[in-house]
């Protein structure tokens, strides 16, 4: 175990920036903490780094109680989200602060600042000063500079965040490979959910300080814990039905709702990949017209509306799109294979339904 | 408030088309007209009449007047009181700005505010406190005639009056400029291992060294120059207590102008250099201000959708 | 969570600590010991020392001439302002530059030079004297160097603000049809004036606290060209203490009473920014 949190809390004065959050990093893991601003992603890292005390509860690194060691001696790398380059000090200088703090050897630290300007594609800056750099540069100074001392743990506070789209893929992709190579205990703390899931082992999902869900990203998506991941992570069809007989219907649709009451609302969610869709209109329950499709690289978004009116998110490959010959204005026909009932927001989901086929639920009790 | 001059231009560089918007030529060299000669009247004149009335009795004369004991005597205090001021100053300038610019406290504008006090101040009601303080009518004048000290009417006076009169430069030149280094620098230091002591000599301070030296130039400029708070506490003997300022009075009121000038024309000089160094590190701050600003332009380019960003093909594993 | 702060930075209770004691050294407790000097008069006789006729004739002078001064500069410095910001001709850098030489210049060699220039042996003086105009001696003197003494004040505080002002007003202005007379009355005029009364009131409140240079060019004759500050010297050469604590004090709250008013203004002129 590499890093661990037990029940740690931080209050800034009145605020509660995080709330008794539980969760423990394995040596190696590549681990993002994802969240909406605000959500205490940031302080955790802080708090990991010991730029910030917690209020309550004890962090661990490598089975040893930090909270009372000094952020110089618990031998972190910190990047921070602007980078924090000495601005008077050179490229060198920079990756050799640490050293030197460290008491190195003069060649040991030419050295070593030379085997990571090669590892980071740094070659040739060395006499630059930070403001001769481009922000990708930047950031790869940044990260030499932190991974110089050789630190048991590496932590990035939103590394990617002031980069555009094209870079931001490039440099996640090299974050996975630098990880793979060095093997260091990684935590980086990003708002944005795609990032999370292409670049970590594991997620640790954030909201208003409270830790939601800890998982693989296949985890948090497939099995989110409660409404605020399920809408978070993906995309997520959410319906409100009323119920009456044990049926919850939203315009022509209608969902098993067994031991409600009548009259009572309740609402579903479920995945646009849960949407079925027939070129035959006959094959599923229902009946709708492709309003707008969305290409998305490989996988295509389509909008469904309803007879009703209702409006549906569907996903599908390429390949399937061809294979139903589909186009907007296109009637078709659909199911929902699976769904889950919803509760508040925070509170635990209900297990996933699978919607009966075409079963007699569904005959002769149309409204 | 009232104590020194504020100098933060950063110029917007909108270099507009100028059409609807500019005088007509008449009212423009009208309004250039007055400011010129306004600043004749009140800025050239009174700088260059310093020089030429010290040299109104050729250079022999002006040599005699700065070689005279009295004369020397006034110099080397002079020198000796702003080189204790200063670092005295330095020393609290530094540590006020770290304490306001790094942390957040209960009454931080309270202290500001005081810090800013002796701005306000008249010179001579400065040197009365100090007198009302240690002076043989004064609280500790007893206590202290008891054990032999002299502060009033000796240098230790002249030192803590021009210590009051100088006390605000270098903290109010050192806040703004320390707020605006990034705390993060500190930390990212501290991250790496590096003491508190460490992350203050080697990050934070080479960051703030030339509003350091500017915020020094000026209260040595003051330090050197003053003579209200001075006159109040010094007892004005020849010699011993006069420093530069109270002897071109004294040369003054003895109608010996010309050597009074010759006094004065150092003290000129040093406000000429005083300006001069003040005009350079303007210069610089503006010359890294716009590096910033080029830096920051370059990087907008490095994430424009044409990257310019080298590829990054592979990533060797470490030894 | 932008705005944290953190106590992870080492050294606050030793800076804190030293600043403290510093200041209450240097600054806090003089002033203590000043008011409570002046508390050593009853309230009666407090108010017949600070307004004796000879005092009453003194703050006249101060606040009168630093008032005069501060107008003049309010005017004159608007003008230098504006035409260094927005003119180019030759020599504007060396006077943008000089600008600064009253703050930079001991106040003693400037009573002394300008005293000199005013003398009826003057540069200035063998002209001006003859017609009338004496420099030196009178409560025209006063105002001279006060002017002098509180220019960069004036200038230097409206310079950044007539730099950061947006053309694109004037050019909007422009564009509807306004003259430029207009423009300057409607738009830029409303916009700059907090700023002028901020760099008036601080050239006003460097006047009144002057005594440097004033000493020179004066006279220093009572009821006529002498300063409050002055005064007080006075009264400590006759060891008048109590005397000179009072006046002291009467000088040390207004002039509290004036920060309080910039701080105040200041606040005020930045709401058109930002």
């Amino acid at each position: 175990m590499s890093i661990e949190l037990k029940s740690v809390s931080k209050q800034f004065g009145e605020v509660a920036a995080v709330n008794n959050v539980t969760f423990s990093v394995n040596e190696g893991e590549l681990l993002a903490l994802l969240g909406p601003s605000g959500g205490g992603k940031t302080t955790v890292l802080r708090m990991i780094a010991g730029l910030e005390v917690p209020t309550e509860g004890d962090i661990y690194i490598r089975g040893q109680r930090v909270n009372d060691i000094k952020v110089q001696k618990r031998n972190i790398g910190f990047v921070f989200q602007n980078y924090a380059l000495f601005q008077n000090m050179n490229v060198f200088k920079n990756i050799a602060f640490g050293l030197k703090i460290k008491k190195w050897k003069s060649a040991d630290i030419k050295a070593r600042v030379r085997e990571l300007l090669e590892l980071l594609g740094l070659e040739g800056l060395d006499k630059r000063y930070p403001h001769q750099l481009s922000g990708g540069q930047r950031q790869r100074v940044a990260i030499a500079r932190a991974l110089a001392p050789k630190p048991s743990v590496l932590l990035l506070d939103e590394p990617f965040g002031a980069v555009d789209a094209k870079i931001r893929q490039e440099l996640r992709e090299w974050l996975v490979r630098l990880h793979h190579d060095l093997n260091v205990t990684t935590l980086f703390v990003t708002h944005d959910q795609e990032e999370a899931m292409e670049v970590s082992n594991r997620i640790v999902i954030f909201s208003r300080g409270n830790l939601e869900q800890i998982g693989t990203p296949r985890d948090v998506y497939e099995q989110p814990a409660n409404e605020f991941v399920a809408r978070f992570i993906g995309v997520m069809n959410v319906l409100e039905l009323e119920v009456f007989k044990n049926v919850g219907r939203a315009g022509e649709l209608q969902f098993p709702a067994p031991g409600y009451a009548d009259g009572e609302r309740i609402r579903i969610g479920f995945r646009p990949f849960s949407v079925q869709i027939s070129s035959d209109l006959n094959q599923f329950p229902y009946q709708a017209v492709v309003r707008q499709t969305y290409f998305l690289g490989v996988m295509l978004r389509l909008e469904l509306e309803l007879e009703s009116g209702l409006l549906l998110r569907s996903r599908m490959s390429k390949e399937e799109y061809a294979n139903l010959a589909l186009y907007d204005g296109k009637k078709v026909s659909l199911q929902i294979r699976n769904y889950r009932i919803l509760s508040r927001e925070h509170e635990p989901l209900g297990p996933e339904l699978t919607a009966p086929e075409k079963s007699s639920l569904f005959v002769g009790e149309g409204i | 408030m009232a104590g020194y001059v504020k100098r933060s231009r950063q110029t917007n560089g909108h270099t507009a088309s100028k059409g609807g918007t500019e005088e007509s030529p008449f009212f423009k060299w009208l309004l250039i007209t007055v400011a010129l000669l306004f600043s004749i009247l009140f800025l050239l004149l009174p700088l260059v009449n310093v020089f030429a009335q010290a040299l109104s009795k050729g250079w022999q004369a002006y040599w005699t007047a700065l070689s005279e004991p009295d004369a020397w005597a006034a110099i080397k205090l002079t020198l000796l009181v702003a080189a204790i001021t200063v670092p005295l100053n330095v020393v609290f300038g530094l540590a006020a700005a770290w304490a306001i610019a790094k942390f957040d406290f209960r009454g931080k504008s309270l202290l500001n505010t005081l810090i800013d006090l002796p701005f306000s101040v008249s010179p001579v009601v400065a040197g009365l406190m100090y007198v009302l303080l240690f002076g043989l009518q004064g609280y500790f004048g007893r206590w202290l005639a008891d054990h032999e000290i002299k502060i009033i009417f000796a240098v230790p006076g002249i030192v803590i009056a021009t210590i009051f009169i100088t006390f605000p430069f270098v903290a109010r030149e050192l806040i703004p400029v320390m707020q605006a280094t990034r705390s993060e620098q500190e930390q990212a230091a501290l991250t790496l291992g590096a003491t508190g002591w460490q992350t203050f000599w080697r990050v934070t301070l080479p960051s703030v060294k030339w509003g350091l030296l500017y915020g020094i130039i000026l209260c040595n400029a003051r330090a050197m120059g003053e003579f209200g708070a001075v006159s109040v506490v010094s007892g004005h003997i020849t010699g011993q207590t006069d420093t530069m300022p109270l002897r071109i009075e004294k040369l003054y009121q003895e109608y010996n102008a010309a050597a009074a000038f010759a006094i004065a024309s150092l003290l000129a000089l040093l406000a000429l250099l005083t300006l001069g160094i003040k005009t350079f590190l303007e210069w610089k701050q503006e010359r890294d201000y716009e590096r910033a600003q080029r830096a920051a332009e370059s990087y907008e380019d490095s994430t424009a959708p044409t990257s310019r960003e080298p590829e990054i093909t592979a990533v060797r594993s470490q030894p | 969570m932008a705005a944290q702060r953190f106590r992870v930075l080492p050294g606050f209770g030793l800076t804190m600590g030293f600043t403290l004691f510093y200041l209450s050294a240097i600054v806090i407790i003089p002033i203590a010991a000043l008011f409570l000097k002046s508390f050593q008069l009853s309230w009666a006789d407090f108010w017949r020392v600070v307004t004796t006729d000879r005092a009453m004739a003194a703050y006249k002078l101060t606040f009168g001439a630093s008032l005069i001064a501060a107008l003049i500069n309010a005017i004159f410095g608007t003008i230098l302002a504006w035409v260094l910001v927005r003119y180019t001709f030759p020599g504007k850098k060396f006077i943008d530059a000089l600008v600064d030489f009253p703050f930079a210049l001991p106040t003693a060699v400037a009573g002394l030079t300008l005293s000199n220039l005013f003398a009826g042996n003057g540069w200035l003086g063998q002209f001006l004297v003859p017609l009338g105009i004496k420099g030196a001696f009178t409560p025209l003197g006063v105002i001279i160097a006060l002017t002098f003494v509180g220019m960069p004040f004036a200038v230097r505080t409206l310079q950044p603000v007539l730099e950061n002002l947006d053309r694109g007003v004037e050019e909007v202005a422009a564009t509807l049809g306004a003259g430029r007379l207009r423009t300057f009355v409607k738009i830029i005029a409303p916009t700059l004036l907090p700023t002028i009364i901020t760099g008036f009131a601080l050239s006003f409140a460097r006047a009144v606290g002057e005594y440097g240079s004033i000493v020179f060019i004066s006279g220093n004759k009572p009821f006529q060209t002498e300063i409050a500050p002055y005064l007080i010297v006075f009264r400590l050469e006759e060891y008048d203490y109590l005397g000179a604590t009072a006046i002291a004090a009467v000088l040390l709250v207004i002039s509290f009473v004036i920060l309080a008013v910039i701080n105040y203004l200041e606040s005020w002129a930045g709401r058109y920014q930002r």
